[in-house]
């Protein structure tokens, strides 16, 4: 995702002379030719994201549309007063993207796991959030956040993830995207475990569940539209997400269904459950610690069904 | 684009201010009012002889930017926008009441001349850095003032910033502090290890000054040399007394809380001779 994050930006810097590029002393040579076409759209401000973020604000106050990149936890939470009072509190259009969402670093230990960001960012007035599920969708999710007058919060992953889209998707933000119909159970993804839910998709088919699978990249605001339509039209649906259940996506729409009357479905949040994974370990192995492999969260599926 | 007034006009503009602080301070019930009284010197002279702005054009693009930082001298910026065209007296009278636009601390684009929203210290320096830059990237030759308090300077990002701004060799971004020795609660140089506060910012990179943050023509003097020509950035440490102005408020910390009652508003008048 990062890859096609630092080619979207240098298109983006390339047409829209407000764009500027703000790092937090990170990924200097994925954007070499960024910084040697437009040296002065780049700026690295160091390990010092309080200070980076409020300077986008400062920017932008004057008419740029910065773009602030670093390390997911510490472009949202350790500089979460920054956002709220000088980006949110001002409704600045300041793009806050984190690289490595979730569990992508997961081996660095937990002060470089993301689990929170989305519950903090989507607690913000004015603030959207995207949480883009593959390459091309990072790519539109971009486009799509130079195009509002606002704030917004992207999530990107990591590094060389499996595509699930063909080409950039049609994107808007705050809708949702069915990947693939079905019929028996509805799976609702944000963010980096999309790949994994194909997968599961897949294996549930084999199973003899049809499931239908949704992309909905955008934590702020929901696609309530869509969510009203799947909570109708189905007995069983279920969020993933690389993410705590509480506050994040999950806990978005668990919060938007606690206020129909007439929804239907059973909801079942699937996420991280609120420890810190201290041992070591890769992503595989994080994943698998929290229980959001794509076999771990068939079985959720499947013994949630047998309950039912 | 400045108005030129001579110092002792300028002295009697910001003993008008002092009155109208106190008359703030009374009739809305609001504290800060030590805070607000220690940097009325500074706004005085900045308004009316070192910003290159005008009311009749407050969003102009080259214009000099201030930014207050230290937002709970709210009543100063407000005040002193008022005495200089930007905010009506009818507006003045709206401050602090509910429903009005003009809050105990400032918020971003309420009123005409409000820069940016503060209350939360340790914000303006960053904010007022990214506009720094925003005018080299633009070649444009405007400053930007952020005055921030001592107490103010606890605060970790401040430092960020002052790492930050020389690296980017912004000379035309200026941090003044109200240096009136007092925060909420105690002597601000016994709180941290604030002093050298010039020679820190002199280490970090910076142009620095001190000053006597209630002469006027000092003050102007000073704020009026940026860009300095070392093509640094430019801290300017005022010292100051808190209460300035009122003698029984001043250096004492209890008016960083304490509201005037109608006696001591009579008192405050009488001693600034505004009856």
């Amino acid at each position: 995702m990062r890859a096609a994050f630092a080619e979207e930006i240098e298109s983006i810097v390339g047409i829209d002379e407000r764009a500027i590029l703000l790092s937090g002393d990170i990924g200097n040579r994925m954007f070499d030719s960024l910084k040697e076409q437009y040296p002065n759209r780049f700026y690295n401000f160091g390990v010092a994201e309080a200070n980076m973020t409020s300077v986008a604000a400062g920017l932008a106050m004057c008419g740029h549309r910065p773009v602030t990149y670093t390390i997911t936890a510490f472009n949202t939470i350790k500089c979460l007063e920054q956002i709220r009072v000088d980006v949110c509190l001002q409704s600045l259009p300041v793009i806050i993207v984190g690289v490595g969402g979730g569990l992508s670093y997961s081996s660095l230990n937990p002060t470089h796991h993301a689990l929170e960001d989305i519950a903090c960012m989507r607690s913000l007035p004015n603030m959207t959030v995207v949480c883009p599920g593959d390459a091309w969708e990072v790519r539109a999710s971009i486009r799509a956040a130079f195009d509002l007058d606002s704030p917004v919060y992207i999530r990107l992953a990591k590094k060389n993830e499996p595509l699930v889209h063909e080409d950039v998707p049609d994107f808007t933000i705050g809708r949702g995207m069915i990947i693939k119909p079905g019929e028996d159970i509805c799976l609702i993804n944000c963010g980096s475990l999309l790949p994994t839910a194909v997968n599961v998709t897949e294996m549930l088919a084999n199973g003899g569940v049809s499931a239908q699978l949704i992309s909905m990249p955008t934590a702020k605001p929901l696609d309530v539209d869509l969510l009203s339509s799947v909570f109708s039209a189905f007995s069983h649906v279920f969020t993933l997400e690389e993410h705590s259940v509480s506050g994040g996506f999950g806990g978005a729409v668990a919060e938007w269904l606690a206020d129909q009357k007439s929804a239907k479905a059973h909801l079942m949040r699937i996420g991280t459950d609120g420890r810190f994974m201290v041992e070591a370990g890769d992503q595989e192995y994080a994943r698998k610690y929290f229980g959001i492999t794509a076999n771990q969260i068939v079985e959720k599926v499947l013994q949630s069904l047998r309950q039912s | 684009m400045t108005t030129e007034r001579s110092i002792n006009n300028l002295d009697n503009i910001a003993r008008t201010v002092r009155g109208d602080l106190v008359k703030l301070s009374n009739s809305a019930r609001t504290p800060h009012l030590g805070s607000s009284l220690s940097c009325v010197d500074i706004l005085v002279a900045l308004y009316w002889n070192v910003l290159n702005l005008t009311p009749e054009n407050p969003d102009a693009t080259d214009r000099d930017r201030f930014i207050l930082s230290k937002g709970h001298a709210a009543t100063t910026l407000y005040a002193t926008l008022n005495r200089r065209g930007y905010i009506s007296d009818e507006l003045l009278k709206s401050y602090a009441t509910p429903g009005g636009v003009l809050p105990e601390h400032p918020i971003y684009k309420s009123a005409p001349g409000i820069e940016a929203t503060s209350g939360s210290l340790g914000h303006g320096l960053s904010l007022g850095l990214g506009m720094a830059l925003s005018a080299k990237i633009n070649s444009l030759s405007y400053r930007v003032y952020i005055l921030l308090s001592d107490g103010e300077c606890n605060e970790g990002s401040v430092w960020e910033a002052a790492l930050v701004a020389p690296a980017q060799s912004l000379d035309n971004l200026v941090a003044i502090v109200d240096f009136n020795k007092w925060q909420a609660t105690g002597r601000s140089e016994e709180i941290t290890a604030l002093k050298p506060l010039a020679e820190k910012f002199e280490s970090f990179g910076w142009s620095s000054y001190e000053i006597n943050g209630h002469q006027t023509d000092e003050i102007s003097n000073i704020l009026n040399k940026v860009p300095d020509g070392s093509g640094k950035p430019v801290a300017v440490i005022a010292h100051t007394v808190k209460g300035k102005g009122i003698s029984f408020m001043e250096d004492d910390n209890n008016w960083h809380y304490r509201i005037p009652d109608d006696k001591e508003v009579l008192d405050a008048i009488k001693e600034l001779e505004l009856d």
